[in-house]
């Protein structure tokens, strides 16, 4: 090839005839891909506005809309249901807990502090810490489901996140989002699937094909070798930002970590670009507001990904737990709070779902050492613009124990039966394996 | 064009790079100076070398006297009677210290298996038998087994210490029927609440489906549930098999058509008279070994392991026949078959460390289980009972990242997880590397290409792009350019590739 580009030397090139399509895939590079076996094909199908609509990839129903996002959020350890949403009209929940109780709204005679109130509902509130998700309430942004769980609880952290991420009680299989992306592609992954904020995909973003993108903060999403010496920079872009060498057979092993290097890179590009943006509200401080803010920032720079991961750890609380549960109530309210609000502002109230779950709850009774143990069924919250507000469901027994447990009144797999097929326009039977009755939740 | 027989590659053939190729895929890689021993060895000797790995001294032999058995040991009756009288009494302040004292040993149990996570990293960087290693990895994959499930780290460093001895033993009477007798295999699939009256067939079925004869490969569910009646009983005490009559099924029982009062064992025996036996096993073999077959099994390699699959059985199950037959084969150093097998996590990291001799960094053991956790890949955890599902499913986008960053880390001490305050400044003597002779860049170059990346016959614009690099900081060799160049390798997608 002898002919001469003049913008060669602009480029990151050394001057073969790649250069022309890796110009292009990073100017146009408007497809953020997660998985690579197919990555240049769209690539390339999309730079010549041959590509199909994006509507037919990701929902199989027809009048789904295309854009719509949801967000995962993991309370990881463990959340203490009843002292989140509060039994305060129950005697049993304060004969159980003498010391953690929180008190009726208004009333002074709980250290724990008094529960706020839920609109329209009788003897439930929330923690007093919840003010940011009490005004999400209120501006009819949030649902509170009661009673959550599954038939013959399983009380390993492992175990029982497992059955929540696989949707299935032998915790066995893929993840549940992960059939979702095999089965809305039929059998070809979506390159564009999900995206987790935390150090490991989760097990509810693995399909048989499907691969989640994952970090940890943006930065971790990149090569480090350029902060170490920056004149490796270019050579190190030269030999990642190639969407195929010559003499490489395609689909071939190499061919295969050439395209995943290219999508690595135009993934980390778009990614690091998209969270560096001054968000449109202030966040508080603290790890889920974090990673909630990068969330946000992706959904607003448009990035194609459907399904974002973000975890708060710390809810293992078996011991004096008043002080810690409160602060991490105030990191989850406040955090979800702004988040919301952000998205809001961006114009995206209506294109995002944001469902939280712990793994399980708390047992009913304190135990000796001023705090409780792994239990049983917990409340869901569902956040945005479509949900039925405010508190749903009824409120487990305090009086009819499994044990010492609740007794859940709600399968979970019954929210993700609806959010799959009412809001993903997904098969949630194809996907979870059995047809579960949808939870009145959604408008 | 491609041998598919077990035709014995030609000795004369038997050069520097089939020595190389030998070494990564039957151990983790290694040095110049192993690589020209080997070479000079000749075919036959080097393999014999490799294969009868049991008489290399073994530096430091494996003992259980180096974990605590005694962590997660069952309760003693007295303990159980306390437990139970409190209960009764509503004893609260008894029942709290003993949960107290439960939960202070499942911490010392997670210490204990991370420190375990940590010892077994260092064997496969260290070990001078890199088959006995890689072979007992492959075993783990293949009998899978998690911590997280089973809690009991000795219970884990028992099996360990099973595959290990058994590696290339008889898969029938060692291995296969050593896994139905293992503590931490009982536990995991359920296998001690497996009774008479009420039987559980996950034992019976993964036997099957993932242990010997493949899914759906010549068994039918009238067979699991039959099979599941001869391994009732079958359960563990403490740290050691135990069979109870009392839970054992006596009845007759119909396996395969053929009628019997059969137990566990003659379940095994059965199994091994299935003819999808010899072909499943060897074929999950030749994924780990010679080729992980992204688009499937090709006709070649189909007939290939189907005479592999005879010199099995025909050897009564013995591993070592089909290793030694295997690693001699022209089939196994087809040049389809070089670099065709995607590291896992382990073979980049140990690899690595055994061929660019990185310093000893700060809380390097640690930093590398992590890194290979993060990377997909946590010894004693593999995610399921079906093991690893390896070849591609080990690449993403941001495991690639991590690959590189990983790698970055032994080079320079600039910690994978991004905490650069955390990082190790211990500076790399890269310039030995190139083996003290003085060179020009472009054999500095090809020297590296040749014996980190594996990969003499690497697409010219690879080399220029390094040679161009070299230019750029006029041709200086280095510490810290070489150190460069091994970072650019090490980054390259062909680095992932075995």
């Amino acid at each position: 090839m002898t002919h001469h580009h003049p913008h060669e030397n602009e480029n990151l090139s050394t001057g073969n005839d790649n250069t022309y399509s890796r110009r292009l895939f990073m100017q146009q590079g408007m497809v953020f891909l997660s998985m690579a076996t197919t990555v240049p094909t769209f690539l390339q199908k999309s730079a010549h506005g041959i590509m199909l609509p994006v509507g037919s990839l990701v929902s199989s129903q027809a009048g789904v809309p295309d854009d719509r996002v949801t967000v995962v959020i993991q309370l990881a350890g463990g959340n203490d249901g009843l002292n989140t949403v509060v039994p305060y009209g129950s005697r049993d929940y304060y004969n159980h807990r003498s010391q953690l109780a929180i008190g009726a709204p208004g009333s002074s005679r709980s250290n724990a502090g008094s529960a706020l109130s839920i609109p329209g509902a009788d003897g439930i509130g929330l923690h007093p810490n919840l003010t940011g998700l009490r005004e999400l309430i209120d501006n009819g942004q949030a649902a509170i489901m009661q009673g959550i769980g599954y038939p013959n609880p399983n009380r390993s952290h492992f175990t029982s996140t497992d059955i929540w991420h696989t949707g299935n009680r032998s915790a066995q299989g893929y993840g549940w989002l992960g059939k979702y992306f095999d089965n809305t592609c039929a059998g070809k992954p979506n390159p564009k699937g999900s995206i987790a904020i935390g150090p490991k995909a989760p097990l509810a973003l693995h399909g048989k094909t499907q691969k989640a993108v994952n970090f940890e903060t943006e930065e971790l999403f990149k090569w480090a070798g350029k902060d170490s010496d920056d004149s490796l920079a270019t050579t190190y872009d030269d030999i990642n930002r190639r969407d195929s060498m010559q003499g490489v057979s395609k689909n071939s092993q190499l061919d295969f970590l050439v395209r995943t290097s290219l999508d690595a890179q135009v993934s980390s590009d778009k990614i690091r670009k998209a969270v560096q943006v001054q968000p449109l509200v202030k966040y508080p401080d603290g790890k889920l507001a974090q990673q909630l803010q990068m969330i946000a920032a992706m959904i607003r720079a448009e990035l194609p990904t459907r399904v974002y991961y973000a975890s708060l750890g710390g809810f293992d609380t078996h011991a004096n737990q008043l002080n810690s549960h409160a602060n991490l109530m105030r990191q989850v309210g406040d955090s979800l709070n702004a988040f919301q609000k952000d998205i809001s502002t961006q114009g995206n109230g209506g294109k995002v779902l944001t469902m939280m779950f712990s793994e399980f709850g708390r047992r009913v009774a304190q135990n000796g050492s001023v705090g409780t143990d792994h239990g049983t069924a917990a409340p869901m919250f569902l956040i945005g613009d479509m949900v039925k507000p405010g508190l749903l469901g009824t409120h487990p027994s305090l009086t009819k124990l499994d044990e010492g447990d609740l007794i859940y009144n709600t399968d979970f797999r019954q929210v993700y039966a609806t959010v799959l097929n009412d809001w993903m326009g997904a098969d949630d039977k194809a996907i979870l394996g059995k047809s579960y009755t949808k939870a009145d939740v959604l408008k | 064009m491609q041998s598919s027989t077990l035709k014995k590659l030609d000795k004369s053939k038997f050069d520097e790079w089939k020595a190389q190729h030998l070494l990564n895929r039957a151990g983790f890689g290694g040095t110049e100076r192993q690589i020209s021993l080997l070479t000079k060895m000749g075919l036959d000797k080097a393999v014999e070398y490799i294969v009868e790995y049991a008489r290399v001294k073994d530096p430091s032999p494996v003992r259980a006297e180096d974990f605590d058995n005694d962590i997660m040991r069952p309760r003693t009756k007295s303990e159980g009677q306390m437990i139970k009288k409190a209960r009764q009494d509503g004893d609260e302040a008894t029942l709290e210290t003993l949960r107290q004292e439960r939960q202070r040993r499942q911490r010392a149990d997670r210490k204990q298996i991370s420190e375990m996570e940590e010892w077994w990293l260092k064997r496969l960087i260290e070990t001078p038998r890199p088959l006995e290693e890689k072979l007992t990895l492959f075993w783990h994959g293949h009998f899978a087994t998690g911590y997280r499930t089973i809690e009991n780290s000795f219970h884990m460093y028992q099996q360990n210490a099973f595959f290990r001895t058994n590696a290339m033993g008889n898969f029938k009477e060692d291995l296969v029927r050593g896994i139905v007798h293992d503590p931490a295999m009982i536990q995991y699939l359920n296998n001690h609440q497996n009774r008479k009256e009420a039987p559980n067939e996950n034992l019976a079925r993964e036997l099957m489906e993932l242990f010997t004869l493949g899914e759906g490969n010549g068994y039918t569910e009238d067979d699991i549930k039959e099979g599941a009646r001869t391994l009732t009983g079958y359960t563990f005490e403490d740290d050691a098999f135990a069979f109870r009559t009392r839970q054992h099924d006596e009845g007759v029982k119909t396996i395969f058509g053929r009628r019997g009062q059969f137990d566990g064992d003659d379940f095994v025996d059965l199994i091994f008279t299935r003819p999808s036996v010899s072909t499943f096993v060897i074929w999950k073999l030749y994924r780990f070994f010679i080729n992980d077959l992204p688009h499937g099994p090709t006709p070649d390699a189909t007939k290939y392991v189907g005479q592999l699959a005879s010199v099995f059985k025909r050897s009564n199950w013995k591993i070592k026949n089909v290793m030694k037959a295997m690693l001699l084969s022209e089939h196994f150093y087809d040049e389809e078959n070089v670099r065709s097998i995607i590291k896992s996590p382990i073979q980049l990291i140990v690899q690595a460390m055994r061929t660019v001799n990185p310093p000893d960094r700060k809380k390097l053991l640690r930093t590398l289980s992590l890194a290979s956790n993060l990377m997909g890949q946590k010894l004693f955890a593999p995610p399921s009972v079906k093991g690893w599902d390896g070849g591609r499913a080990w690449i993403s986008t941001s495991t690639m990242f991590m690959r590189q960053n990983t790698l970055l880390f032994l080079l320079t001490g600039q910690k994978p997880d991004g905490y650069a305050w955390n990082a190790d400044a211990s500076k790399y003597d890269a310039i030995s590397l190139l083996g003290g002779r003085t060179k020009s860049p472009k054999q500095a170059v090809r020297y590296l290409l040749t014996n980190v990346l594996c990969n003499p016959n690497i697409q010219k614009e690879r080399e220029d792009a390094l040679l161009d690099y070299l230019k750029t900081q006029h041709n200086v060799l280095d510490n810290r350019t070489v150190t460069g160049l091994l970072t650019l390798i090490t980054a390259m997608p062909e680095y992932q590739l075995s």
